[in-house]
């Protein structure tokens, strides 16, 4: 099915939100859920989360970050137009119930994804801090929206430019686990692979249950290529079908980041490529 | 021509391009008869009364029939007349093992070589596509029902085209962005040009068949919601799609891919054509292709393809025992690839960058028969040895995709999680929910599945018009 785009915004430098015209995944979507899309004929198939869902209005948010060509031709797209393929809502939603204090960690764009799962975690009664964290102050984004389905919220920057100076690892070891004031029930963290692992080795101090959602590199996401194959708890688990949240302290980070740069030097080439086609104003 | 001449006619070959040019090109390797070639071919035919080829031909296909007319020059009408039972001809002839179904049985091959069938059969559905022929029945009585065909590979195809000419309200449900399975998924372009199956899918439209892609069932939609949207039954033919490993350390390796992946990056998102196309796929230059059947083939022929060196494939039993079609491995080695029979992995090595650069095996020798009947092949002691690899592609079969199953209540399935269905009929431990092709048996063939949607689309028919 192809959707349209009827919204679109920039959330800062390199983070843009689009609102879709999706009915049929906006009425099925769960908190934690991803789409696929295929912007064009020659396109990759890239999955993004789904940040929130109207389903009376039969919408959907996805929020990304440019990375690449894919996510740089998605940023060039405006509200009007239409992208080829659409497909979803995949992977399994994420496992809510009321089990008293959730901690929900963000890094970067990982804001995006945790936010409709901070928002479920509130909306079954339990007691929700958010640590949102960022490099600088310009790359925060949904502050706001995070502060508004949250108990308690800490914002962090790497450079110290907004908020609490250091690692959002930092940040919950420091305000909350080290003190002991609150029992910390569960932490669920999404972000760059290096911020969940640095989460994930300090929580494993502390025995805190800790959930992450892996973005590992995916084809079809309906469970037929392996591509997106990881290794937790010594098993092969596939994300798109199995995931994408798992059990932070099983999951094997290494082998994660090595497959995550498989194609590093095609993604390169793939973009310098689209980059010097648009300077030559032939478009993608 | 009098019989004594048509028996001295010799099989006709089939023009192929050259090995050392197409192992570098994608093009389609053989290129297909001549209507001269296919009439002298034709003529070969000695038109059986009881025609035993027939009895080969898992959907029957009037094969002496098509023949005669082909013999006739009349090719339009025998392209027809192979559709009466066979809706995609243009994919059969090229695709059925027709060494082991309707060629193995022709009489012509107890004392010289088979009618070529395939060829045949190939040669009159590429003449009337390209003579732009092709008819579109018009449906007379529309029937008021609705089904849903979920999968577009050959099963569902089949079903969805039987369907709609009964004049069923017939949607097709496609996980993919693009209609046809395992045709566009997996088979490459140089065995099956997706233009092809592009035509195929077409035809269907053209007879009013809904194709919705980009649509998982089981995510998007339950089988109970299709009946709750007002569906009066569903097909099920989501194919075996779900790649097997061995399970051997050093599987998740930066550079060890499934076959199933290796083969969608470079047939669906076209990653041999990048960076036109933006899929990316790894070009290298050593590569192992693990296992012996058709789709190890098409990994390894894909890998030299995308400029290998070396191909390597390695199967752990003879050459006796190898599933692939015999044509296959002629292309194959024609092409250089390199067999390794006899041979089993045993780990794949690393280096500190998590990339594989190494692959273990084990000699093994063939010992008693197992379940299959095949000699089971046992390691050797002592054996090991260790060969240099960038690439490895583990093509060693397919399981079933739980997501439907998983999602309907009440759905028979078998311990491989295959679903059940009546052999006859394709129904389901389901009131209304039919299924068949892969799903049901494990990975076959194009043709098995098509008789599949065949007789479920009978089954179906009665169904809904019953209700
Ligand atoms: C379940 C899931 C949810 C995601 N949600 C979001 C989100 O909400 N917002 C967001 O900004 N990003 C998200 N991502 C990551 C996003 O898919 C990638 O950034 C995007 O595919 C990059 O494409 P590109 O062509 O722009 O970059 P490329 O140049 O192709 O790649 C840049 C990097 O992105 C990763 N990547 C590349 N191709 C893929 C692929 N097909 N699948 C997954 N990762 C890939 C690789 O690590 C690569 O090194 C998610 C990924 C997954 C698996
Ligand atoms: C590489 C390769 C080479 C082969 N070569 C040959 C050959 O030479 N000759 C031969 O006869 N056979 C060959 N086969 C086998 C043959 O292709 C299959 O037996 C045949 O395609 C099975 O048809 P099917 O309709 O059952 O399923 P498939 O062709 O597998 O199609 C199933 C379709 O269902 C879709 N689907 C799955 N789940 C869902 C869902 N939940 N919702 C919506 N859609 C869904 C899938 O995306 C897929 O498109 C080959 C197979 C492979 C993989
Ligand atoms: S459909 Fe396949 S088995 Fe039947 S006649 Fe044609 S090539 Fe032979
Ligand atoms: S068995 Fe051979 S010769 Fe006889 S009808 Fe069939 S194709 Fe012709
Ligand atoms: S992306 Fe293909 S199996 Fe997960």
């Amino acid at each position: 099915m192809s959707a349209k785009i009827l919204e679109k915004q920039q959330l800062s430098e390199n983070v843009f939100k689009l609102v879709l015209d999706a009915p049929k995944i906006a009425k099925k979507r769960k908190a934690g859920q991803f789409v696929v899309l295929r912007i064009h004929e020659e396109g990759e198939r890239i999955p993004l989360t789904i940040a929130d869902a109207d389903p009376a209005k039969g919408t959907l948010t996805i929020i990304f970050q440019v990375v690449g060509k894919s996510t740089a031709h998605l940023s060039g797209l405006e509200a009007g137009d239409s992208l080829l393929d659409l497909v979803g809502p995949m992977g399994q939603p994420t496992h809510v119930e009321k089990i008293g204090t959730v901690v929900c960690v963000g890094g970067g764009v990982g804001v995006a994804p945790v936010y409709p799962i901070t928002q479920a975690m509130k909306n079954a009664g339990n007691h929700v801090i958010s640590i949102i964290g960022a490099r600088c102050k310009d790359l925060i984004i949904m502050e706001e929206e995070m502060k508004a389905v949250s108990d308690e919220i800490i914002v962090t920057t790497d450079d110290g430019s907004y908020g609490y100076h250091g690692f959002v690892s930092q940040a919950l070891e420091e305000k909350y686990l080290m003190t002991g004031d609150k029992k910390i029930d569960m932490v669920v963290a999404i972000g760059p692979v290096p911020m969940m692992r640095a989460l994930c080795d300090v929580t494993k101090k502390y025995n805190v249950p800790t959930v992450v959602s892996l973005n590992s590199i995916m084809v079809d996401a309906t469970g037929m290529c392996g591509a997106c194959r990881v290794t937790v708890g010594g098993k092969t688990r596939f994300v798109c079908v199995d995931g994408p949240e798992f059990d932070g302290h099983q999951v094997d980070f290494k082998e994660l980041i090595d497959r995550q740069r498989i194609y590093l030097d095609q993604e390169k080439q793939c973009y310098d490529h689209y980059c010097t086609c648009r300077q030559q104003g032939k478009g993608a | 021509m009098e019989m004594k001449e048509r028996l001295k006619i010799l099989r006709q070959p089939m023009p192929e391009q050259d090995p050392q040019v197409r192992k570098r090109n994608f093009d389609e390797v053989p290129l297909g008869y001549t209507p001269e070639v296919a009439k002298a071919e034709a003529l070969r035919c000695i038109q059986c009364k009881k025609p035993e080829c027939v009895e080969g031909c898992p959907v029957e296909v009037d094969i002496p029939g098509f023949i005669a007319l082909i013999a006739e020059g009349k090719f339009i009408d025998a392209a027809r007349k192979i559709k009466q039972t066979n809706a995609l001809p243009a994919v059969c002839g090229r695709v059925c093992p027709q060494e082991v179904q309707c060629e193995v049985r022709c009489v012509r091959g107890k004392k010289a070589e088979p009618v070529a069938i395939g060829r045949l059969e190939r040669f009159v559905a590429d003449y009337e596509r390209a003579a732009g022929e092709v008819s579109i029945p018009k449906i007379e009585n529309m029937t008021g029902k609705k089904i849903a065909v979920v999968g577009s590979g050959p099963s569902g195809l089949t079903v969805a085209g039987d369907l709609v000419q009964m004049g069923h309200d017939v949607t097709i449900f496609e996980a993919l962005h693009a209609a046809g399975g395992v045709l566009v998924y997996g088979i490459p372009e140089f065995r099956l040009p997706k233009a092809i199956v592009a035509a195929e899918v077409d035809y269907l439209k053209k007879l009013g068949v809904k194709i919705e892609t980009s649509n998982v069932i089981g995510k998007v939609a339950t089988v109970d919601e299709l009946f709750a949207e007002g569906y009066d039954a569903v097909f099920l033919g989501t194919g075996a799609g779900l790649p097997s490993f061995m399970n051997i350390p050093g599987e998740n390796l930066n550079g060890v891919y499934s076959a199933n992946e290796y083969l969608t990056r470079s047939n669906l998102m076209k990653a041999y054509r990048f960076p036109e196309y933006d899929t990316p796929i790894v070009r290298g230059k050593n590569v192992a292709v693990i296992g012996g059947g058709n789709v190890a083939m098409d990994s390894a022929r894909t890998a030299m393809r995308l400029g290998a060196d070396h191909v390597y494939l390695v199967y752990r039993r003879s050459r006796q025992e190898m599933p692939a079609r015999i044509e296959e491995i002629h292309h194959a080695e024609e092409e250089g690839i390199e067999l390794h029979l006899l041979t089993n992995p045993i780990r794949y090595i690393g280096n500190d960058k998590g990339w594989v650069t190494g692959i273990e095996c084990l000699q093994m020798e063939l010992g008693e028969p197992d379940d299959s009947g095949r000699r089971r092949p046992v390691p050797i002691k002592g054996s090991e040895f260790i060969k240099d690899v960038d690439t490895v592609v583990v093509a060693i079969g397919a399981g079933s995709n739980p997501l439907v199953q998983s999602t309907t209540p009440g759905l028979d399935t078998n311990k491989w999680n295959y679903i059940v269905a009546d052999e006859e009929t394709g129904q389901t431990s389901r009131e209304g929910v039919f299924a068949g092709g892969d799903i049901v048996t494990g990975a076959a063939t194009v043709i098995l599945a098509m008789g599949a949607g065949r007789k479920a689309a009978r089954a179906i028919h009665k169904y809904v018009m019953s209700k």
